[in-house]
């Protein structure tokens, strides 16, 4: 009815596309396949200005998270960031949105301070620094009396 | 003889609807005896193989040569804005999100799906579904049952590799052959593509792996019971399939955004 | 063995069956005989279960098929082997899976058994050594052959065959009217036949039906049937063009329809 090389043949592209699938999710996608590696962190921004999820987070411009979700907070916004286990973030950090290049993403840049005591899963950044928007920025030299 | 339109629109209207009707039945129950027992195991193996295994190569270089070209286009369209770093993403979100999903059902349905309509066609101008009938095998649970199935596992497969070639095939271009910094071109892209977009390539795939079977496979079941029949059949199911890929597609794509 | 009572089938207009009561006897060969629209293979596709019908019954085995459930239907037809006009072999698979896949499907006899079983079923048609040949290898008698074999690995109570004879060679069509009585006589296999072609059914038969645009006007014996009085049943079996079967369908008279055409 059928033989060895039915088998053969479907269990490659089997192989083939499960291997296909599982590059694609865990290193594009980031699914983490053994457990979660990362803790959360969130921080509260005047404004986020085209900050969206799975943008990058960087202490000294080294990716050390991505943004996970973004949501509204009494009009501020709240930003949820997860960062990589082992990444020392000091309770005085500064967290602030920047701009790579021209057109660039958007990126949470974190400043770290001196500060002896670490952030741990689920703490709160106190300091931010809201994205700078070039048209505010523009607007204000026009405008300013 | 007096051609009055409007009964005329409505009766084409209504056959339409009853078209609808009547293949969305078709579907519901050779989707339904796939889960019933007994399972053939064998026959949705050998469906895996014609629609899945038979398709790699075909997939593999369309893939291949849709992510070289991203490549070169997305190059010099870059480059303009010196942003040639955005290359990786550009090649892996166009890819991953529209044309891998797209682009490789459409291949598969040139290559399978006329297969399926003219095979299901010349099983029912030689009665072999009445003789499955007389040998007490339901003849929708083993012909077209395994098809359906084979065919929502099969794409998924068959777009995966599609992307993953296709990213290579704009590696190769935008990285090997122009010059864009290689760090750059996988970082960018890790860094653009998120689980969404796998996930929605992945969804897509699906939906486009049931349309494959399902529609040649009810063409070819209602065809006329004629050479001519089949060959219409044929035809009409390539035509139709593609285009229900691309409208589902938009349906798809406007959803998950 | 089955018995078919106030049988009713239409298509738009046309009666196909109308009303018909007829019964085909344990053991014995008995051909359905017609003219091209006359019912006769509608009929055997309502006996087969393949056709439901408006209205009537028939009993199979002692159970209606019009009413059976699918399941039931299904436990009959392991009874029953069919012959197609076509043959209606798996073009994708060879002679040897061809005979074997009823086997494949419904039993779990191991691989040797099922060879031996396919051997012998070859024999009897005569066609041991096209085992591994595709069914687009063979001719159109041959194939009928094949068919014959595969109907009968299940070693059925009862065959049905479609036009047996249509579209074969004077010798081919010997040949399956041979196997046909074979199978009757040696394993007491009951037979339906239907089929247009006379001198052949009259050999092989025991009873004959005759059916006339889904009436069926006579019914009996080879002898029975020879010695008809009835003008149709006459004309039909001397295959005469005049007689009171009229060789097209329409009631219009000839020239009215003419002068119409001229209005």
């Amino acid at each position: 009815m059928y033989g060895k090389k039915t088998e053969i043949s479907v269990g490659l592209f089997m192989i083939l596309g499960m291997a296909c699938l599982v590059y694609l999710s865990v290193n594009l996608g980031s699914v983490e396949l053994f457990g979660s590696d990362a803790y959360t962190i969130t921080a509260r921004f005047g404004s986020i200005e085209g900050l969206e999820p799975g943008a990058s987070v960087e202490i000294a411009g080294v990716p050390v998270g991505k943004v996970k979700q973004i949501s509204l907070d009494e009009d501020n916004a709240l930003v949820k960031m997860e960062i990589k286990k082992g990444t020392k973030i000091s309770d005085d950090t500064i967290a602030s949105i920047r701009t790579k290049g021209m057109i660039g993403d958007k990126f949470v840049k974190l400043s770290p301070g001196g500060s002896e005591d670490l952030l741990e899963d689920s703490d709160s950044l106190m300091d931010t620094e809201s994205a700078i928007s070039l048209e505010e920025l523009i607007s204000k030299y026009i405008f300013q009396k | 003889m007096s051609f009055d339109i409007p009964a005329l629109i409505g009766r084409s209207t209504l056959n339409r609807i009853q078209v609808l009707g009547q293949s969305t039945i078709f579907l519901v129950i050779a989707f339904i005896q796939a889960f019933l027992p007994p399972f053939r195991f064998i026959r949705l193996l050998k469906e895996i193989e014609f629609i899945g295994s038979r398709s790699i190569l075909i997939v593999a270089v369309t893939g291949l040569f849709t992510g070289m070209v991203l490549g070169l286009q997305g190059y010099h369209t870059l480059t303009q804005f010196g942003a040639e770093a955005l290359l990786g993403s550009a090649v892996a979100l166009s890819i991953i999100r529209e044309l891998g999903p797209v682009l490789c059902a459409l291949m598969v349905t040139g290559r399978a799906g006329s297969a399926i309509a003219a095979q299901i066609g010349i099983m029912k101008i030689t009665d072999q579904f009445p003789a499955l009938e007389m040998m007490a095998i339901d003849p929708v649970k083993y012909v077209i049952s395994p098809k359906i199935i084979a065919g929502i596992i099969s794409l998924p497969l068959l777009t995966a590799v599609f992307d993953v070639i296709g990213i290579m095939g704009g590696y190769l271009v935008g990285v090997k052959l122009l010059g864009v910094n290689e760090g750059a071109y996988f970082g960018k892209m890790v860094s653009a593509v998120t689980f969404t977009d796998i996930y929605g390539g992945i969804l897509k795939s699906l939906s486009f792996g049931l349309l494959i079977a399902w529609i040649p496979s009810y063409m070819g079941f209602m065809a006329e019971p004629t050479t001519e029949g089949v060959s219409t059949a044929t035809t009409n199911a390539v035509v139709l399939t593609s285009l229900s890929i691309l409208i589902v597609d938009y349906i798809l794509t406007s959803l998950l955004l | 063995m089955i018995r078919v009572e106030n049988l009713v089938k239409k298509y738009g207009n046309t009666v196909a069956s109308n009303r018909l009561n007829c019964r085909f006897e344990q053991g014995k060969v008995t051909v359905i005989l017609g003219g091209s629209g006359s019912g006769k293979s509608t009929l055997l596709r309502q006996i087969t279960g393949l056709e439901r019908p408006d209205s009537g019954s028939i009993y199979f085995d002692g159970m209606d098929l019009t009413l059976a459930s699918k399941k039931k239907l299904y436990v009959k037809r392991k009874k029953m082997g069919m012959l197609f006009q076509g043959s209606a072999l798996f073009n994708y698979l060879n002679i040897f899976e061809n005979i074997a896949f009823p086997l494949r499907e419904h039993t779990k006899i191991a691989e040797s058994v099922i060879k031996t079983i396919v051997t012998m079923k070859l024999e009897m048609v005569g066609l041991r050594g096209t085992e591994k040949l595709m069914p687009s290898q063979l001719s159109g008698g041959m194939m009928k052959r094949v068919g014959l074999a595969r109907a009968i690995v299940m070693d059925p109570k009862i065959i049905f065959y479609d036009e047996p004879t249509s579209g074969l060679d004077p010798i081919s069509t010997g040949v399956i009217g041979k196997l046909i009585m074979d199978l009757n006589s040696k394993l007491n296999i009951t037979s339906v036949v239907v089929s247009h072609d006379i001198k052949s059914s009259f050999r092989i038969a025991d009873k004959i039906i005759i059916l006339f645009y889904g009436d069926i006007i006579a019914e009996g014996s080879v002898d029975e049937i020879r010695n008809s009085e009835d003008l149709r049943v006459k004309q039909f079996i001397n295959g005469e063009p005049e007689g009171p079967i009229p060789f097209n369908r329409t009631d219009k008279n000839y020239l009215d329809e003419l002068l119409m055409e001229q209005e």
